[in-house]
């Protein structure tokens, strides 16, 4: 069972990628599993962004992967990307 | 404006929060009339496409301070309404409609003597400067046309 949150971002995935939408599961890794390029990845960010009407803080993780203060699999493993989506929703709804 | 020399904007006319405007003017002669089109000349859709990109991106580099500079990554509903060929006066818009983590999307149109030239839309990658010396000359370039606070 995943979430609406999760079933809307393979959605967008899916539809933003050539990647099948079956292929999209809670334990697939967008890049590694995947195979989503940095420009399909750059066009789900943007459609994400749209959709949840959130600014996802991608420059942010990259920086704290590439730091080695957080493991890759922390955002971009499609079960927990669902998950920061969800507390940045959570977050911007608390906001308002 | 150079085309040979993708020296796409002459002046900054006026800039606003997520808004630029800016004017150019075709030169009357370039070698790129010489093969586009010969008894005809026109200005090249690509290099509007590349008028309307540079517009936004001044637009972007105003808006990040000239500290991160904006990269071309995708341009999609690009139209070409009209033609326009040597010495036609350009106004070009830009509107920042999407402000992203490390990336940016904006809508820009030309017209000309008040008729739709072109638009798109155009995302950009927002990097920081790979060299000093592109800093330095976007730095001479944003001097050269106007933009506000680097004049």
């Amino acid at each position: 069972m995943t979430s609406p949150v999760f079933d809307k971002i393979a959605d967008i995935i899916a539809e933003n990628s050539e990647v099948k939408r079956e292929a999209i599961t809670p334990d697939a890794h967008v890049i590694n599993d995947l195979g989503i390029d940095s420009l399909d990845f750059l066009d789900i960010v943007f459609a994400i962004d749209k959709a949840f009407g959130i600014k996802v803080p991608v420059e942010q993780w990259t920086g704290e992967v590439n730091a080695g203060k957080a493991p890759a699999e922390q955002y971009f493993v499609m079960g927990n990307l669902a998950q920061r989506i969800e507390e940045l929703v959570a977050a911007k709804a608390a906001k308002a | 404006m150079l085309l040979e020399y993708f020296q796409m904007v002459d002046r900054v006319v006026a800039l606003d929060g997520e808004r630029i405007t800016v004017e150019s003017r075709v030169p009357d002669a370039s070698p790129v009339f010489e093969g586009h089109f010969p008894g005809y000349p026109i200005v090249p859709g690509v290099l509007l496409v590349e008028t309307m990109a540079q517009t936004a991106g001044w637009l972007l580099l105003h808006i990040a301070g000239m500290e991160r500079m904006p990269f071309l990554s995708k341009v999609t509903q690009a139209k070409f309404r009209g033609f326009v060929g040597p010495g036609a006066p350009l106004l070009v818009t830009a509107t920042r409609t999407h402000d992203g983590s490390g990336y940016a999307v904006a809508e820009a149109s030309i017209e000309s003597e008040g008729k739709r030239i072109a638009d798109a839309e155009i995302t950009y990658r927002i990097l920081p400067f790979p060299a000093e010396e592109l800093r330095a000359a976007m730095t001479a370039t944003a001097r050269r046309i106007g933009l506000p606070g680097h004049g």
